[in-house]
Parts: structure tokens; sequence; C-alpha cells
């Protein structure tokens, strides 16, 4: 099987988050990181390969998104895919970014397309079932565990108060989150050399209709101070807990 | 034209999620001057459906099929472009849950609809359709204007009150007339938590961080939450370690919470943590670190050791609900 996997290029998650004139993120000296869920899908993929390599022909990466963002592909490369695409475009909203990569996967073929079950900037969490729809085929989402058993899809999905595991036809769009591997994978010494010489392809974007647009943007108002309760006097806290906020 | 909310249904039983889904929809069909109209797959008794009428549901429309007796996004989507297309709705509204978030991306392709994830706020209809959410995992807020024609929203939890607005709605079966045969997902298995409530419907949650030491103290977490009718959670580090399961784990790669009140015992309030906790209305700290980032999170500080804060607590709860 050939895999495909989406990986977002997002700002740390410890950066300070600031904007232009409310209009626009400011990138001035933010570190730019793989999306942490595109991550854990990634060492899946990556961790199938290397103890199935029978059911895995291949791992490639793709990415929307412009020049910058060709650091996050190299580590990708790093940690094990084999090949790396970026779709040279701006990213506006989810609804593009899974219009171009349909474009590009209409014409190619993968049997399984990996996404994260959202991405830490816009916390859109659609471009993986807008993809499926696009291109006509399964998605399951909220998936916790990948496995390929007997040449079968085996996945295991979260419900709300539970999960279900279910058996998949390729081709299909998986959709992971937490569980689906634990720790991301680090790259060694050795992948970082081997990315240099992987194969990354840049292919020029489609235009795409705009059906939303982020008008601007605003930071939480500073939070009231702690109040600060006696740990001799626990009762207070019940109290406040009543009377105040009134939540028990 | 009309408003579509996306029901939920558990066994037969509707979650508090649509009821909020419906209560938010009514709003916004009194502004709109619409009808709103409520989905239900699955199967459920008729004296279920009719709850949500009490919500303020005009029309109630149940799809009863046993090939969708299992939740498959591909199916569910080609049902609910045609329900819409069948009551002209102009608004989909979907809870921004596991099922939401398979749904709602799928039904805005099929529909060219602009599609707004987790929001927290009516609209703002006084210059277009402007939602509010926040990104950045929970650090900022945007406004996001939806320009097509029809528009869809997954609601974050509990965000919303409940406001009954009983109406008299008539229950109809809608048959979809489409062939199921071509099956390409198929169950194995299913895994319920049966018995215990779920933590992202819950309405106070009670977690622990590392500060608990080790897996052998949790009996005060877990005596509290029962006390206070809440659902247990944990940080990162705890369900890696395998002090909790990871169902518990709470935080930007975890389960992100909005409840009323979110109380957190020794977990030391890591940004990471926050992005699943700031939708909380009120959160406790309980931390013997007064430097803690969590007390900047929170909003009332217990500074003290949890081997003897938490067994007061237990006390002073059971005199309060005495
Ligand atoms: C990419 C990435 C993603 C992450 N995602 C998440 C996530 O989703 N969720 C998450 O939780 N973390 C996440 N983390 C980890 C996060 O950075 C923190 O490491 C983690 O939240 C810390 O967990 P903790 O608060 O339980 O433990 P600690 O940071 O060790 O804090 C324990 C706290 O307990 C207090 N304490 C100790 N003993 C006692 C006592 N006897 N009485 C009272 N207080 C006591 C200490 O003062 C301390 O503040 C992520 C990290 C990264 C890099």
């Amino acid at each position: 099987m050939k895999i495909l996997v989406c990986i977002n290029n997002v700002p740390d998650t410890t950066t300070k988050i600031k904007f232009v004139d409310n209009k626009a993120f400011d990138s001035a000296g933010v570190q730019w990181i793989i999306n942490p869920w595109d991550e854990l899908t990634l060492t899946r993929a990556i961790e199938m390969k290397e103890t199935q390599p029978a059911d895995i022909e291949s791992v490639t990466v793709i990415n929307v998104g412009r020049a910058d963002a060709e650091a996050s592909i190299r580590k990708a490369l790093a940690i094990g895919a084999d090949n790396g695409i970026r779709i040279n475009s701006d990213t506006s909203d989810s609804y593009s970014v899974a219009f171009q990569l349909s474009e590009y996967i209409a014409k190619e073929k993968y049997d399984i397309i990996f996404c994260g079950i959202e991405s830490s900037d816009y916390n859109g969490g659609s471009v993986g079932g807008m993809l499926a729809e696009f291109l006509a085929i399964p998605s399951v989402s909220s998936v916790s565990m990948f496995e390929i058993k007997d040449g079968k899809v085996v996945v295991k999905r979260e419900i709300d108060g539970g999960n279900e595991t279910l058996s998949v036809q390729t081709p299909f769009v998986l959709i992971g989150q937490k569980g689906i591997a634990i720790e991301p994978k680090i790259p060694s010494m050795r992948g970082i050399m081997t990315a240099r010489t992987k194969q990354l392809t840049v292919v020029e974007g489609v235009a795409c209709n705009q059906l939303i647009e982020f008008v601007d943007f605003d930071l939480p108002k500073a939070k009231a101070a702690c109040r600060k309760i006696d740990a001799e006097n626990v009762k207070e806290l019940i109290d406040l807990l009543h009377n105040e906020a009134k939540v028990i | 034209m009309s408003v579509l909310v996306y029901t939920e249904n558990w066994d037969g039983k509707f979650k508090k999620l649509s009821f909020e889904l419906i209560s938010y929809g009514k709003e916004l069909s009194k502004k709109l001057n619409t009808e709103l109209v409520a989905l239900s797959i699955g199967n459920v008794a008729e004296s279920e459906l009719q709850k949500l009428a009490l919500y303020g549901a005009d029309r109630i429309i149940n799809v009863n099929k046993s090939e969708l007796s299992f939740f498959d996004a591909q199916l569910y989507n080609s049902v609910l472009a045609k329900v819409t297309e069948s009551v002209g709705a102009k608004l989909i509204l979907f809870a921004h849950n596991n099922t939401g978030k398979a749904l709602s991306p799928r039904l805005s392709v099929s529909l060219k609809a602009g599609l707004a994830t987790a929001v927290i706020a009516q609209p703002d209809l006084t210059n277009g359709f402007i939602i509010r959410k926040k990104v950045f995992t929970s650090k900022a807020f945007a406004n996001i204007k939806i320009n097509s024609d029809i528009k869809i929203l997954s609601l974050l939890q509990n965000s919303f009150g409940l406001l009954e607005d009983p109406k008299n709605a008539v229950i109809e079966s809608f048959d979809t007339d489409m062939d199921f045969s071509d099956q390409k997902c198929k169950l194995m298995d299913v895994n319920k938590v049966s018995g215990k409530l779920i933590l992202t419907d819950a309405d106070i949650v009670v977690s622990g961080g590392r500060g608990m030491k080790g897996p052998e103290n949790w009996g005060p977490i877990e005596e509290l939450a029962s006390l206070l009718g809440a659902a247990t959670a944990c940080s990162r580090p705890v369900a890696d370690e395998h002090w909790r399961p990871h169902e518990e784990h709470v935080g930007q790669t975890g389960k992100v919470l909005s409840p009323s009140l979110y109380i957190a015992c020794g977990i030391s309030g890591a940004i990471q943590h926050l992005g699943g906790i700031s939708n909380s209305k009120y959160i406790v700290a309980i931390n013997k670190d007064p430097e803690a980032p969590i007390f900047e999170a929170a909003d009332y500080g217990i500074v003290g050791d949890l081997s003897k804060v938490l067994p007061d607590l237990i006390t002073a709860v059971k005199e309060f609900k005495a």
C-alpha cells in the first residue's frame, strides 16, 4: 500500500501569539514545527513501514504551503518518509487546502491518506473530512489505532464515551489523533543526512473559491487574579463555588 | 428556508448536547424568521424524539434504517445532504464532538457551504454572518465571516445553556431512497464505557496530575468526583505513565473540555494542558507550589499538599451536601 501523510507547518506550541493590526498572525521570530497530530500520524505510518514492509510500499508526505514550510517537510523525510511534495500556495482556509490536496491526489494513486484531527494554529479540524468528500472516498475520524492484518486495514476510532474497531476498504482518508502513536518519532543523525538526498517535488497550486474569510483576531482579556483560599479553611472554597460562582 | 440541527442519540437517548444545539438553533431561527428542523438518525422512540420539540424544534425528521445502525461518515453525509435539500436548510448545526468533526467537513464540500468549527457564541448578523471561535489552541480569538449561501457551524459543547420553548412538532419519517449495499466500512467491535459519566459531557471535572504521585493515590479524586457528580480526568504524563486510562488525558494532544468547573489537583499548568481546559467557566487549582503557572489560569486556588487538602475538601463537600 502507498500511504500519503498530509502535514501542516504550524507555530511551535509554546509561541506567544501576536497579530499585525489584529488582521494577520505575526510570524516574526516564530519557530515552525510539524503540526503535533500530523507528527503522530506520520510516526505511525513510518512504524508500519518499518515493521511490515510487505504491506507498506511507501510513505509520502505532502504540504500545501510556501517555501518556508520545507524545513518541516525535510524533518518528515528525516523521520523516515520516502519523499515529499509541496503544493505551492497560500493557505487561506481548510476548504482551499483540502481542495488543493484533492486536485493533486486525484491524479496519483494512494491507498490511505493520513490527516491529523486538527491543526494547532486555526483549529479548524476539517481538512481530512473535506478531502475525503472531494475525493468521494470513505473517511474514518478520531482514529487512535491503525493496523494492517492479513492485508486488511483495521482502525480503532474514538466515539464519545468509548471506541469502535472497524475494517475499512482502501482507498480512504484516516484522520488520526492521540493514541495512533505514543510519542512522535525523533529523526536520527542518519535520517537527517539521508533526508537531504530524498526527493521533494514542488507543484503549483490551483485557484479555489473562498467560502469563509478571517475578519480579525483578538487576544483574551487578562484574567482576574486567582483568589487564594487558605489550605486550613477549604470550606471557604465550597462557599465560593456555591454562592459566588454558582457551579455547585 | 430553515435551520437544520443534527442530533445524536446514545442507545436511543438524546444527549444534553443535542438539546443545547436546539436551544442555540432556536434563538438563531427566530432572528432569521425561519423554522427549526431537527434531524435524528437511528432507532429512537417517539417519546424520546418528542423531547426535541421541548427545546423548540418545529419539525422532527426521523431516519431509521438498519444500514445506518453504525456511524459511517460518508453514508451519513449523503443522508444529510438529501435532508438539507428537502427542507431547504440554509444553516446546519452540529456539535463539535467526534461525530460533528467527522460529518461537518464532508457536508461543507457536498453543499459548497462555508464551515466554521468550535463556535463559542451566537453569530453577529449586523454585517453579514460573523462567528467567533478560539484559535491557536485557545490563545486567541478569531472572527470569521461566512460568505456562502448555505452555512455550517459546529458548536463547542457546554458553551450554551438549555432553553425550553415547547412546540407541537410532528415526527416525519424520511425515506432516503438510497442504496446502502456498498458499505466500505465494517464494524468489528464496540467498546462503550457504561454507567460512567462521559468526560466531554461532564459539567464538573476533577483532574489529577503528576503531583498525585502515583495511581494508588487516585481514591480521593474519584471520591470527590462522585460526590460532585463529576467526571475524572488527568494530565498527559499521568496517562503516558498508565496511571490513568488515556481517555482521561486532557490538553492540546488530548481532550478539549468546556465544563462549568474544572478542579486541577497537582497539575503544574503547562501551556499544552491549558489548551484543553481554558474553555472551563471556573478553574480551581490545588498545588503545593505557589509559583505554579496553573494559578494564573485559575479562578480559585489553594496552595497546599494534596495529601491533606483533598481529604479536607471531601469532608467539606460531604457537609455541604448534607
Ligand atoms: C507537543 C506537546 C504536547 C503536549 N500535550 C499535552 C497535553 O495534551 N496535555 C498535558 O497535560 N500535557 C501535555 N504536554 C506536556 C506538558 O508540557 C506538561 O509536561 C504536562 O502537562 C505536565 O503535567 P503535570 O502538570 O501533571 O506534571 P508536572 O508539570 O510535573 O506538575 C506536577 C505539579 O504537581 C505539584 N505537586 C507535586 N506534589 C504535590 C503535592 N503533594 N501536593 C500538591 N501539589 C503537588 C507540583 O508543584 C507541580 O506543579 C505536551 C507537551 C508537548 C511538548
